[in-house]
């Protein structure tokens, strides 16, 4: 039994917070060009006081999307593809959100802001289910538990990832000359933290991420064992699950291993995000594997 | 830059300096092999590994995608079968793989559990002499003679209310070495050595471990018996004669299916409940139970699966003179999402010649254009059987076949009066004439059958436990600090002055606020003004 009501207002809601996060996205990018010549002035960064608000109203506008597309459909909002990236979207911003009340995450705000608006059109518009309750095998707290906490490590891989990404350009731009570099290179290279600061936040974030990914592994074998008599069976579902989590162990090793640099070892945690979204876009849609209950 | 070592890596500069002799070798290779770096190549190499397994279609989830896909694939499907792209978590390379990383992971946690019980015990290592050259630094100048700042230091290291976590310290009148976070090597190892038991847990699932399907039909029962399931599939150290006597009857069977929403919605399974009377054994009293996808049976070690459901019309064949040969529930297996359904009914008992019926059960009947009868909806709306007939010989040589089709080598098709094939369409209740006197069919009516999976696995308890013994020690391996702070005092006059270096392994944002705290905790208890 479904709510079609309330399932509409959760589509405004996303699309309000498509709305809002944009301008917050454009405000970010105008106090990003901005930020050199303040840097040292000490001038107040309107544009990116503006972006964090709206960013924040953005969060409070996904939470309500997310809740009111539970409530219309009576369970939590995590049965379908739309609803995943819906939750997941909500958790990277609130996440975001989350950190910089504790730390300056100005510079950081365009880089997660475009991920999800992304993420949010493709999810209302090809991912687009209409609600709808579950079949029989994903009626079960563990489904609960696991997509929940999938969900939630792969928002902070989805950071990770990006500061990931800013750590190598930095890392390019310093290795430049500095009286050579174009207006644009010099501009990004203020606006951002020093590579080596943005290398420590983004291994902060996997090694948060790596654990709650490892419970998402084993909470998903549990789960399998109950509904499938196996706790393991390689489904293709599984075998990615599976990949990710190699990948992003052997990230970590690069890390500690003698001889890998910092460089080398964020390299194999792209990857690591390059699995991910196979994981969730191609092995959904194209790969066949145990989700069928017609028959045996 | 300190004597001792801070962590148990194995040490990756003499691992490329080979040594003479076949001993030498032999020590080089198990070096190599133990190493991180391989440790690491070999992680990607399972990861890479497992990928063909998603997508090439493999004969442990479905083999009859694999025939297809064979079939279709005429040149390169026995090349990548060959190479194990259709088996291939059972291959011998992926094998090689994991048995390779199992291996150098038993050779690195072994002499690294050494390395680490004597560094917990032993005292941590003498404050360098210039403390300013290490990572974090600071210094201040305190009141009181030396010798009591130093002990106020040392409260503070060691104190539950100061910083409380450095649970060794080293102390020789004007220096002291304090080390903590132990538990995050301790961490580490718990973890590797837990991923080990769960590979053992896997492998003695896979030895000892056994599954079993049955289709059974609402009103029948069956008993833990090789002989009652349909398939078999036992680990190879089985004891299949020791199964545990239980048995299993399913009285009703309801199933919901989605009819409100509509687009590829419609039709979606909602929900399925098996009612079931199971006794442990023969003697044992029976015990009415709800079977439901996500709640299975238990008995003992095994647990019965609701993983499966279909029709099964009860069908009677009569011959000529209205003698039954054959009434039964013939189960039929759902070919797509609304159950179309395909199955066979054989009569070894006709004469002359054997009959048999092979064709379609439809629980919403209507007729497709270019597919022929088709079913709409997954529920009984409409029922229908479609069916073909034949005779001959059902089982040519006593080959054997499967339940579901009709092997028609030695077959031929009956046909209607204008000479086309004869297909009869039959409602519940309704019966049909066989041409020339060969008796009738009636479709009675339809039962429901429930598929059930029987899974014995003994293995998972101890996968599980290891799994969360992983957990705990990865969490406590990546949260827990492992830091040495050496503090130094110096006299100046009346005063002392604080010398205080930190080193830490790994990245830690937070040490230098350590060292800071730790500061502003000496000045406050040795009452100094600020
Ligand atoms: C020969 C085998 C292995 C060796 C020599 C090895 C060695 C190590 C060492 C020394 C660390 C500590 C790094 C640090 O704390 O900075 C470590 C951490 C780790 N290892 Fe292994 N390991 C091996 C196998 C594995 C395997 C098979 C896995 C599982 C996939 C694994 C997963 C991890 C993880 C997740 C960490 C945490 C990284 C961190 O502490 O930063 N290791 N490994």
């Amino acid at each position: 039994m479904t709510n079609e009501t309330l399932s509409q207002y959760a589509n405004l809601g996303v699309y309000s917070a498509m709305a809002v996060l944009t301008i917050a996205m454009i405000a970010f990018a105008i106090d990003l060009a901005g930020t050199a010549p303040k840097m040292s002035s000490d001038r107040p960064r309107k544009a990116a006081g503006v972006a964090m608000m709206l960013t924040r109203l953005g969060g409070l506008l996904l939470v309500a999307a997310a809740a009111l597309r539970g409530l219309s459909v009576h369970r939590p909002p995590l049965g379908n593809m739309f609803e995943f990236a819906l939750v997941g979207c909500m958790f990277v911003i609130v996440v975001f959100v989350a950190i910089s009340l504790r730390r300056d995450l100005r510079w950081l705000g365009l880089f997660v802001i475009g991920p999800v608006l992304l993420t949010l059109g493709l999810a209302i518009t090809v991912f687009y289910t209409d609600a709808s309750e579950l079949l029989p095998s994903l009626k079960s707290v563990w489904l609960v538990i696991h997509v929940t906490v999938a969900t939630f490590s792969v928002a902070l891989f989805t950071i990770a990832f990006s500061v990931t990404i800013l750590h190598l350009v930095q890392t390019w731009l310093e290795a430049q000359e500095p009286e050579g570099m174009s207006r644009l290179r010099t501009t990004v290279t203020t606006a951002l933290p020093p590579a080596r600061s943005l290398d420590r936040t983004a291994y902060g974030l996997h090694v948060v991420a790596f654990p709650l990914w490892t419970f998402t592994l084993i909470a998903g074998a549990i789960w399998a064992e109950q509904a499938w008599g196996h706790y393991w069976n390689w489904d293709p579902k599984e075998v990615w699950t599976f990949v990710i989590w190699v990948v992003y162990a052997a990230y970590l090793h690069a890390r500690a291993t003698t001889g890998w640099t910092p460089r080398a070892a964020n390299y194999l945690a792209l990857a690591g995000y390059g699995c991910i979204l196979v994981n969730y876009m191609v092995v959904n849609v194209y790969f066949v594997g145990q989700h069928s209950y017609s028959g045996m | 830059m300190t004597e001792s070592r801070m962590d148990t890596r194995p040490d990756e500069s003499d691992v490329t300096q080979p040594t003479l002799g076949p001993v030498g070798m032999m020590r080089w290779a198990w070096r190599q092999l133990t190493s991180m770096r391989t440790a690491l190549f070999l992680l990607l190499l399972l990861a890479i590994g497992a990928v063909p397994g998603s997508i090439w279609p493999q004969r442990n989830i479905d083999a009859g995608r694999v025939a297809d896909y064979l079939a279709s694939h005429r040149s390169t499907g026995p090349w990548l079968d060959r190479l194990g792209f259709f088996d291939v978590y059972s291959s011998s390379w992926f094998a090689a793989i994991y048995l390779l990383l199992f291996v150098s992971l038993v050779g690195c946690v072994v002499p690294r559990s050494k390395i680490h019980w004597r560094a917990m015990r032993a005292q941590p290592p003498r404050a360098p002499s210039r403390l300013e050259r290490l990572p974090e630094h600071g210094e201040i100048e305190v009141d009181g003679a030396p010798e009591d700042v130093l002990r106020v230091a040392q409260e503070v290291l060691k104190g539950r209310h100061g910083l409380g976590r450095f649970s060794r310290v080293r102390s020789d009148g004007l220096s002291l070495s304090a080390e903590s976070g132990y538990l995050r090597e301790t961490g580490n190892l718990v973890f590797h050595a837990a991923l080990i038991v769960v590979i053992v847990a896997v492998a003695v699932g896979h030895l000892f471990g056994w599954r079993g399907d049955r289709i059974l039909v609402t009103g029948k029962s069956f008993s833990n018996t090789i002989s009652a399931y349909d398939t078999f599939d036992p680990g190879p150290w089985v004891d299949t004669e020791g199964l545990s006597p239980f048995t299993v009857a399913v009285d009703r069977l309801d199933v919901t299916f989605e009819e409100r929403a509509g687009g590829a919605q419609r039709g979606a399974p909602r929900d399925f409940t098996a009612y079931t009377r199971t006794q442990t054994s023969p003697l044992a009293p029976q015990v009415n139970q709800i079977l439901k996808v996500n709640g299975p049976l238990k008995f003992g070690g095994a647990s019965v699966f609701l993983l499966g459901n279909g029709y099964a019309p009860v069908i009677t064949v009569r011959d000529a003179k209205g003698q039954v040969l054959l009434r039964e529930a013939t189960p039929f297996l759902p070919q797509d999402a609304n159950y179309k359904s395909v199955g066979a009914v054989k009569v070894s008992a006709a004469s002359p010649k054997q009959l048999g019926f092979f064709g379609f059960f439809l629980p919403s009947e209507y007729l497709d254009m270019d597919s022929g009868p088709s079913s709409f909806f997954p529920d009984l709306k409409n029922p229908a059987l479609a069916l073909g007939v034949y005779e001959g010989e059902l089982y040519p040589q006593g080959r054997p076949q499967s339940v579901y089709t009709l092997s028609t080598e030695k077959m031929t098709q009956l046909k209607n009066s204008q000479g086309e094939a004869l297909r009869l369409l039959l409602k519940p209740g309704q019966t049909a004439q066989l041409p020339d006197g060969r008796g009738s069919i009636t479709f009675d009516s339809v039962q429901r059958w429930a598929g059930l999976s029987i899974r014995y696995d003994p293995g998972k308890v101890l996968a599980l436990s290891g799994a969360v013994a992983a957990l705990l020690g990865l969490i406590a391996s990546l949260m827990i600090r492992r830091r040495r702070v050496f503090v130094r005092v110096r006299p100046v006059g009346r005063r002392t002055v604080v010398s205080i270096g930190g080193l830490a392994k790994g990245e830690d944002p937070g040490l230098g606020a350590t060292i800071e705290d730790l500061l502003s905790a000496i000045t406050e208890r040795t009452g100094t003004k600020v």
